[in-house]
């Protein structure tokens, strides 16, 4: 399969096999007009199999996300078809509108316009409570 | 700035023995505080029923010279037009110098506190937090046996839901020598998380057990809690298990003659009421305590103290 070169964008790799269309839709991929190419199950000499995002322009994007996601994914920024940046994203201290609270007892279940904030509660084991309820983020 | 308290965590170790000690003082010296909040308001927001809480933060400010308003139900407030928490607590603030607030949804507190000019206070917010509950728990274990630490303190009943619990064990393992055992069916354990992120992280000693009658000879504090019938998955595990939680003057044979049982009330049948004439029963005297440390309290956020 060939997915053309990008000469001016953003290659984000290293996706866990099969959440490159959940990582397309939390980085709101959906509302941009530019061209996007989702690789699904590409060979990967680390993991075996892993899902890439090609995007065929430098946006201006909420890297935090993906540390949350997966700490292993990769953003290589592209300019003039040379790779300019490898990024490796951490983990955000503050998930902001992103995820949303599951706990149907949390208050943002039912004041609808409480922005949905989650906060880092343990590094180590990555994982993120509601500011509010302080359940934990589940994707 | 202004102070809220929507957790317990958000209370320093010394933030709470300043408060015991005041409590404590207010206990010994009731008249020295008629006065402290003169010309002062509290706003009590209670979104759904409460006795001893409501009535508790009531009587602590008129103990303390100063006036309350409030609503004791979600339908005789704007609540029921669709006013938010953020909205109801801004008017509030217009009126009133300090926000208690009690509500059924987890986290409305902690979104007052964000929007409130005056300091807000958490007095439950669902299966969450209760942080007064916690000092109230406090202030009666260091008034019964004089002393936070070096005690083993027996939790009983329902460890998984009951917020109280886990609020208590997090704000005890502050203290040097407080052992846990953690008494309770095998489908209602304290959950893995309070586990490792109190428990373990503070190298507290603990130990699990289904037998009450087991725990009973080592404990000097006994921390009841109900096993709530909604929580079993069928109806013959609960039968089974629920009369193994009900303290009575027979499970108490084993027990020291200076055990302290306390309940954060309500209860329902988990402590029977022969058990009420026990000295060692100590949970009427810990709602008296309440008022007391919510009196200490709502003196340090209006910083009067």
């Amino acid at each position: 399969m060939i997915i053309g070169t990008i000469v001016d964008g953003i290659v984000i790799d290293h996706i866990p096999a099969g959440r490159g269309m959940e990582l397309y839709y939390y980085l709101n991929l959906d509302e941009c007009q530019c061209e996007v190419a989702i690789i699904k199950n590409a060979v990967s000499g680390k993991y075996g199999r892993k899902d890439i995002l090609k995007i065929n322009e430098v946006l201006d994007i909420d890297y935090e996300i993906l540390g949350f996601i997966d700490p292993r994914i990769t953003v290589n920024i592209i300019k003039d078809g040379v790779r300019i940046r490898k990024i490796h994203p951490t983990l955000p201290e503050r998930i902001t509108g992103v995820i949303k609270c599951k706990n149907p007892r949390c208050i943002t279940s039912v004041e609808q316009e409480l922005q949905h904030v989650f906060k880092l509660a343990d590094r180590e084991k990555g994982i993120y409570r509601c500011v509010y309820c302080e359940t934990k983020a589940e994707i | 700035m202004k102070r809220d308290l929507i957790d317990i965590r958000d209370l320093t170790p010394e933030e709470i023995d300043c408060l015991i000690e005041r409590a404590e003082d207010i206990i010994a010296s009731p008249e020295a505080y008629r006065e402290k909040c003169r010309g002062k308001k509290l706003a009590t927001l209670f979104y759904e029923p409460s006795t001893r809480t409501r009535l508790s933060f009531e009587a602590a400010m008129y103990e303390l010279g100063g006036n309350v308003l409030g609503f004791s139900e979600a339908q005789s407030s704007s609540a029921a037009k669709g006013e938010s928490v953020a909205d109801t607590v801004r008017t509030v603030s217009c009126f009133a110098d300090i926000i208690a607030m009690r509500h059924p949804k987890e986290g409305a507190p902690f979104v007052a506190a964000q929007n409130a000019s005056v300091p807000v206070i958490n007095a439950g917010d669902g299966g969450h937090s209760h942080p007064t509950q916690t000092l109230t728990d406090l202030l009666t274990i260091k008034r019964e046996k004089g002393r936070l630490g070096n005690i083993t303190v027996g939790c009983c009943g329902d460890l998984k839901f009951g917020r109280t619990v886990h609020s208590l064990i997090g704000a005890l393992t502050r203290y040097e020598n407080v052992d846990f055992i953690l008494i309770s069916p095998e489908e209602l354990t304290l959950p893995e998380h309070v586990k490792s992120d109190i428990l373990l992280k503070s190298r507290a000693r603990f130990e699990e057990t289904a037998s009450l009658e087991y725990a009973m000879p080592k404990l000097d504090i006994l921390y009841m809690t109900r096993v709530q019938r909604e929580r079993f998955f069928n109806e013959a595990d609960y039968i089974r298990l629920k009369d193994s939680y009900i303290l009575t003057p027979e499970k108490l044979a084993g027990a020291k003659s200076d055990l302290s049982i306390l309940h954060p009330l309500p209860r329902v049948n988990e402590i029977s009421v022969q058990v009420d004439s026990d000295p060692r029963a100590c949970y009427f005297r810990q709602v008296l305590n309440g008022k007391y440390i919510r009196m200490a309290l709502i003196m340090m956020l209006l910083e009067l103290l």
